[in-house]
């Protein structure tokens, strides 16, 4: 990687970490904390799936908001103040700029991931009292939230590279929502015939499948994760967030800015 | 070598959503900056003048034409090491403290790592920003952000530097200093380029400057040059209130103090106003050439429209 990128990314997770983006673990520390004293106290037996169920998705929600909201906002607020003249009118490359910005908030969401990642454990722990072997479905599950984070920043960047911030955010989560349910749409256009099967079958695929990214389920009930499954989503997830990439700095190449 | 070659850089905007039509932000002239130069670009607002920097600085791309900076393409990012520039009204990262700004910019130019810290206290030094160091720039007025502006611009030892109006919003002193930190950037070498609608900043330090007006070069020379071509004015004093008439009927503007009447008119009515002073047997005190401004040759000049002046531009 080269040096401007670097250096590009750290900006962008120091501008995260100062815009009090981590805050939202305070949030997410006092929910874990609630949920599992009061589970402990209302459900038998299930505690550890309850808590597991509510805390990745819960990982998931705070991550995917910060990668929606902060994401259109990476290269727009950019433009829109002017800080870019500068960067630009140095020896950076409009695509390490992309890249950089990328990878900066992918880091602050790792980082963030990471402290709700301990959370998860620790409610697990205070519930169940032990971990035990298949609590490693946990950390993979949290593995594949990352990857989901990774696909919607490189998707909000996209957006954001043509359409305006709220245009952006709402094409991201429209995308992130359809995306949920990717494996129900495949099911439909695979139902479908004639000419418009091959249509409909194209644009279900084109869609990201973040159906296939969650396994919070089979975790919460300790279900072991298919090593293949991990090898396929990781493939998936890097080469559809590179399409993205690669697709906003090729009209990012091309833009004139104000 | 020439520090800047702007070969026929045109710009055109399409405007309106349905009937589109085209706006021409600058229309295709060749102009050279030798290095070492200090060289003014001046124009009235929207004359397209930020919009060559921008061109230049490959941030908008041109509907034609091409440049060469420091005698390699303009759009080749390697060049960049060596240049700087200050943007029109800038914004930076507000979050950054002066020294992590100016670190981050550091190190996007390539500047090695070691160098750093005490090229960052030499620049805050230079543009008096010192004291300031730790200071996140969102609690910095609009003066000091223009200081931190010119320290960017010059963190990496550029060559040659582009300033878009760096005297915009400093007050008297802050624009003293700036001019002072260009004219220090020249004795060093350096090419200074820098547009400014202040014309009073131009005539004390360029060597030359272009003459912009509606996306068009109108003349480019040595500021003397310009100047000598709308001088020609004569002022007038004399003792006495009967030949005001007579003087302001040949477009002279009277001012009256005491019993003193002092005019500005065109030279070519100098013989036509003594005369006017004799007849009505007033006492003429004196008569004193007046230097022109550039101020003076844009109203002249651009005042009145778009006509080209012919024979100005250098090729």
């Amino acid at each position: 990687m080269s040096a401007r990128i670097r250096h590009i990314a750290f900006n962008t997770f120091r501008e995260a970490v100062r815009d009090r983006v981590l805050y939202n673990l305070v949030f997410f520390a006092v929910l874990m904390a609630g949920a599992s004293i009061l589970l402990g106290q209302i459900s038998i037996d299930i505690e550890r799936q309850v808590v597991v169920n509510l805390g990745l998705s819960a990982v998931s929600l705070f991550g995917v908001v910060i990668a929606i909201f902060i994401g259109i906002g990476l290269v727009a607020k950019e433009i829109e103040r002017r800080t870019l003249y500068t960067v630009l009118a140095r020896p950076v490359r409009r695509w390490e700029f992309i890249v950089g910005k990328f990878l900066g908030l992918v880091g602050t969401l790792v980082v963030n991931t990471f402290f709700m990642a301990l959370g998860v454990f620790a409610a697990l722990l205070y519930v169940a009292r032990h971990f035990e072997r298949g609590d490693l479905s946990v950390a993979v599950a949290l593995y594949f939230i990352v990857l989901e984070f990774v696909v919607i920043t490189a998707l909000a960047l996209l957006f954001s590279s043509f359409s305006s911030p709220l245009l952006s955010a709402v094409l991201t989560f429209a995308l992130f929502i359809v995306g949920t349910f990717a494996e129900d749409l495949r099911g439909f256009a695979a139902m479908t015939h004639g000419a418009v099967r091959g249509i409909v079958t194209v644009m279900a695929y084109l869609m990201p499948n973040f159906a296939a990214l969650n396994v919070i389920s089979q975790s919460a009930h300790q279900q072991p994760i298919a090593g293949s499954l991990i090898l396929y989503n990781t493939v998936y997830a890097v080469l559809y967030a590179g399409a993205a990439l690669a697709g906003a700095v090729l009209i990012f190449e091309r833009r004139n800015l104000k | 070598m020439p520090a800047i070659e702007i070969l026929q850089l045109e710009k055109t905007y399409s405007v309106g959503h349905l009937r589109k039509s085209k706006r021409v932000a600058l229309k295709p002239f060749l102009l050279t900056v030798e290095e070492g130069e200090v060289f003014g670009y001046l124009g009235p607002n929207g004359a397209g003048k930020t919009t060559t920097l921008k061109l230049l600085m490959g941030l908008i791309a041109p509907t034609g034409g091409s440049a060469r900076i420091l005698g390699r393409d303009w759009r080749d990012p390697e060049m960049k090491r060596d240049i700087g520039f200050l943007p029109e009204q800038p914004y930076f990262y507000d979050y950054l403290t002066a020294e992590e700004l100016l670190a981050y910019y550091a190190q996007l130019s390539g500047v090695a790592a070691g160098d750093i810290p005490q090229r960052i206290a030499r620049v805050l030094d230079r543009v008096g920003m010192t004291a300031n160091a730790r200071v996140q720039l969102r609690k910095f007025s609009k003066g000091m952000l223009q200081r931190i502006g010119v320290a960017q611009a010059i963190i990496h030892d550029p060559k040659l530097v582009f300033l878009d109006e760096p005297m915009s919003g400093l007050d008297p002193m802050g624009r003293l200093e700036v001019r002072d930190l260009i004219q220090s950037l020249k004795d060093e070498g350096k090419t200074v380029f820098f547009s400014t609608h202040i014309l009073s900043d131009a005539e004390t330090l360029c060597d030359r400057v272009a003459v912009l007006n509606q996306g068009e070069l109108r003349a480019v020379g040595v500021v003397a040059d310009l100047t000598a071509e709308v001088g020609g004015k004569v002022e007038v004093v004399w003792q006495g209130a009967k030949a005001k008439p007579a003087i302001e009927a040949l477009g002279g503007e009277c001012h009256t103090t005491a019993n003193l009447v002092r005019a500005v008119l065109a030279e070519k009515q100098l013989d036509p106003a003594i005369d006017a002073i004799r007849r009505a047997q007033e006492r003429l005190i004196s008569v004193t050439p007046v230097r022109a401004t550039l101020e003076d040759y844009f109203l002249q000049k651009l005042g009145g429209g778009s006509k080209v002046i012919a024979g100005e531009v250098k090729a």
